[in-house]
Formats: structure tokens, sequence, C-alpha cells
């Protein structure tokens, strides 16, 4: 099998672009989707690049001008359900008593450039990102991943600005309780 | 009493923090919590770490 240059690099990025396309998606078709057209636009207009991480950053760049695309044409799908059920008051309940003091107190994460250097770190904090709830989700990354500012998540999700911001708040929370569980460790065998 | 703040407020402020702009008083309050607190502190590296670690992860630092 013959695999020009490019391709051959294109293909070794495939599986890190199509998990944050899905990541943001949540939504498989779209994300092949999403992946293809940044392939074929690489394809279409090949640059070359010093190094690997280069090329990524190009890819991923491109990337997200085509979620934001297909956020844009799904408009109607992505928008917010009601989701008073989401379970946020049991977190709130989880660590916090009435009295407003911590059922027990935040654990000590350690230091930050180890745990930032530590690839399985990631690994967990993209797994605590899927576990959140599909339209939740999408908010925060759209936030967080595609860096679109406030007022344009609100206008392609029509959202209030308070409905937004609920919105982070709740994923940061999550997040948070998420990572202290399954990488801080100080209630051991709680993934599921 | 208009600048105590409980831990669960002081929380809720530092997630808020990371998505808009505190008004002052919010602000004054939550250093002032800061300062007698011994729990929240943690929070707040917690935060920190998670802000930094999502910085890396956008800018694909992470592999």
């Amino acid at each position: 099998m013959s695999t020009t240059p490019i391709e051959g690099q294109l293909a070794e990025h495939r599986a890190y672009l199509l998990r944050f396309a899905r990541l943001q998606l949540r939504n498989d078709a779209w994300a092949e989707d999403a992946v293809s057209e940044t392939l074929l636009a690489a394809l279409a207009k090949p640059q070359s690049f010093a190094n690997r991480s280069q090329l990524k950053t190009w890819l991923v760049g491109i990337l997200k001008h085509k979620v934001i695309d297909i956020l844009r044409q799904r408009q109607r799908e992505v928008q917010l359900v009601d989701d008073d059920g989401d379970g946020s008051q049991e977190l709130d309940a989880l660590l916090f008593k009435a009295d407003g003091h911590y059922v027990s107190e935040p654990a000590d994460w350690g230091d930050p450039e180890q745990e930032l250097n530590s690839r399985q770190f990631f690994m967990i904090l993209e797994a605590c990102t899927e576990k959140l709830p599909a339209a939740m989700g999408r908010v925060f990354l759209m936030r967080e991943w595609l860096e679109l500012p406030s007022d344009e998540i609100c206008k392609e999700l029509k959202l209030t600005p308070t409905n937004l911001y609920v919105q982070l708040h709740r994923a940061r929370l999550r997040l948070r309780e998420c990572l202290e569980i399954n990488w801080f460790g100080t209630k051991p065998n709680a993934m599921s | 009493m208009i600048l105590r703040r409980t831990c669960k407020e002081a929380a809720a402020l530092m997630v808020a923090r990371e998505d808009r702009a505190l008004p002052t008083l919010d602000r004054i309050a939550l250093r002032l919590h800061l300062f007698a607190c011994h729990a929240c502190p943690k929070f707040e590296r917690q935060m920190r770490l998670m802000h930094r670690a999502m910085q890396r992860w956008r800018n694909y630092a992470d592999d």
C-alpha cells in the first residue's frame, strides 16, 4: 500500500481529531463528518511543516472551524433542553452541608507542574468531560476548547447569559468532583 | 456582615470568576474569606489547576 507522506501524516492525527470532535459535538456521525472535511481541506491545500506538532496545530485549527459550522447547521438540535433534573442539587449537597461548610475539605491536588505533565491526568480530564451531560458538555467546550466569546455562544444556542453561566458553573463543579474522585483518589475505585 | 461569605458561597464565586468578572464587593469578600478559611484555599488551588489544565489541553500540549 502506498501512501504519500502527507496522507500518512494526516492519518496519524485522525484519532486525535476525532476524539475532540466527538467530545464537542456529542454525535459520532457529525464528528466523522467534521474530521473528514478537515482532512479533505488539508489534502486540498497541503502545507509543509517543520514538525509534527505544527501540523497538528494547523489541523486542529481547521477542525474547530468545521465543528463550529456543524454546530450552526445543527443549531436546533443542539439547543439546550430543560435540565433541572440534572443532579446539580445533589452535587451541591455532596460538597456542602446546609450551613455552607464543606462536608469534607477539598483534597490537596499536589504539585500542578507534576500533574500537568502526566498523560494520564489528561486522559482522566477527557473522560470526566465526556461524562458531562451532552448539552452541558457542548456549552463547556464551546467556551474552553473552541474559545468562543460568551455572547456568541448565547447567540448560537439561544441562551440567556444567566443560563450560560449556570451551565458553565455546573460543568466546572462536576469536573472538579470527577477529578477529585478519579484522579486525586480520595475515594478510590469510584470511576464508573 | 455585608462581606461575610460561607464556604459554599466562596466556592461559587471561585467557580464564577472563571467565566466572568466578579463585582468589586464579591471580590473583596472572597479575598477576606480566603484569608480566614482553611479549606477554601485548597478549593482555589484546585480551580487554578483545572484552569491551567484546560489551557494546556486546548493548546495541544497534552500528548
